[in-house]
């Protein structure tokens, strides 16, 4: 029982411990989550603006996009979307003359997830654009300001602080979800910690360890994101 | 696309779906169990209990449920065996299983999540309710009993649908210690079969059909539940 917790030294950032390659991985972890929540913002606004505006075809194909992929599980939607991603690129790439590429870890599992987060961002960023005021967008529709201007001067800032703590309860979601990756084979911090407990027979230890930075991720930001919000209220009465 | 295999499957499907249902009933009902006590010691009781059951949300929360399941199938796993006796005794056809360990998995993280949801849930029942209930001489347990839980257990009923069916999306995780539920039976089939998108994308519609199946049935339900005035 007692070597169960005593081999922290698995942990060390020498040659023979696993300290660094646990800290690359929640490198790549980071990165993958931030390039898929950012891919996810985008895909959300560019929703909620069809959702809201866009024609009856519009809505009902991203109607559709947003309920199957918030009711198909993650780890199934990720499988489906990079087999059928790496497969349509190297078909195409095989139509074209090229020879298939192997498509990087890091960039499919960014947009994998990213399509899975535009999905969430969808519904959060529309329901954030419809609790500005209408009185606000009439005013500055009247000010002769073109649809664009309205979306930038007026939409976008007035609904940052309606959807701040959506997109950071799906910042966490993403950044938790990268994990899945893992089951995939990316080579992020869920696998690289598997591997790392498989060959030394330490579970305790690393799968505690990987949980550590896992939850200082979220704590650091967790504080981050209650700042922005505070940055994004101010001036704002009675919500702080 | 190919389906020939869809009638060899079927069975295995079935009894992958039991599993899944199974999953997703047990580890719900013990997760709002456990989720009632963990949000009320947030509210009222001991400051230190407070301390421990939000620190455990954090966790739970702040952390992948993939490294929660690994962590008490593999770590608790290493750590039976060295229990003297254990081999012998009648627990042990249960602790070599991985289904336990998955509904324990999932059974936490409900708790967690759904823990966090009961705390505003108890303190979002307005004070004058609870100072009626205590003038007319009620009990803390009774109050609890009779006025605090209920009302609680209203709020939160709108959001159990929602319980339900990020519960039902994490199951597949249970396939990772080898459960066989709708998506490992699906994995089975990938395998043996070579097929790579039918199989996905029989499990998927699967899990849809499951979804919509729960949102009615909380459609239906919370037609018939009174609500708040």
């Amino acid at each position: 029982m007692s070597d169960l917790f005593s081999n922290w030294h698995l942990l060390s950032f020498s040659d023979d411990g696993w300290g660094w390659r646990m800290l690359e991985g929640l490198w790549s972890t980071f990165q993958i989550a931030l390039g898929a929540f950012l891919m996810g913002l985008v895909i959300g606004l560019l929703g909620a603006i069809g959702k809201l505006h866009g024609s009856r075809l519009t809505r009902s194909l991203l109607a559709i996009y947003t309920t199957l992929i918030r009711a198909v599980p993650e780890l199934v939607l990720i499988l489906l979307l990079y087999y059928a991603g790496t497969g349509a690129i190297n078909q195409v790439l095989d139509m074209m003359g090229y020879r298939p590429i192997d498509i990087s870890g890091l960039v499919a599992g960014i947009v994998v997830l990213g399509i899975v987060q535009g999905a969430y961002a969808t519904e959060v960023i529309r329901g954030a654009m419809r609790a500005i005021p209408n009185g606000q967008l009439e005013a500055a529709q009247a000010f002769g300001m073109s649809p664009v201007t309205v979306l930038r001067r007026i939409t976008i800032p007035a609904m940052i602080p309606h959807a701040l703590p959506g997109m950071a309860n799906l910042w966490l979601i993403v950044a938790k979800d990268t994990a899945l990756l893992a089951v995939v084979g990316f080579s992020e911090l869920a696998l690289i910690t598997r591997q790392a407990a498989g060959l030394t027979q330490a579970y305790w230890v690393f799968f505690l360890a990987a949980g550590a930075l896992y939850l200082s991720l979220t704590l650091v930001s967790n504080v981050f994101f209650r700042r922005l919000e505070r940055h994004a209220r101010r001036g704002q009465p009675g919500l702080s | 696309m190919v389906w020939s295999w869809v009638p060899e499957y079927l069975p295995k499907f079935v009894s992958g779906l039991w599993i899944t249902l199974q999953l997703l009933s047990l580890s719900v009902f013990f997760g709002m169990l456990l989720a009632i006590p963990i949000g009320l010691v947030q509210v009222t009781g001991p400051r230190w209990l407070g301390a421990i059951a939000r620190g455990f949300c954090t966790v739970v929360r702040g952390t992948p449920l993939l490294i929660q399941l690994w962590l008490l199938y593999y770590g608790l796993g290493a750590l039976f065996p060295m229990v003297p006796g254990i081999r012998e005794s009648f627990l042990w056809p249960v602790l070599r299983e991985a289904f336990p360990f998955a509904v324990l998995a999932f059974t936490i993280s409900v708790a967690g999540y759904e823990g966090e949801i009961m705390r505003g849930a108890f303190k979002s029942v307005p004070k004058g309710e609870l100072e009626a209930a205590r003038a007319f001489g009620m009990g803390r347990f009774t109050l609890l009993r009779r006025i605090w839980l209920p009302r609680a257990l209203q709020n939160v009923f709108p959001t159990l649908a929602g319980e339900f069916v990020l519960t039902l999306k994490s199951t597949p995780l249970a396939a990772t210690i080898t459960v066989f539920d709708v998506y490992g039976v699906g994995s089975i089939v990938r395998q043996e079969t070579y097929r790579i998108y039918e199989p996905l994308l029989f499990v998927a519609a699967i899990y849809i059909c499951l979804t919509g199946i729960i949102v009615l049935v909380f459609n239906w339900l919370e037609r018939r539940v009174p609500r708040p005035a």
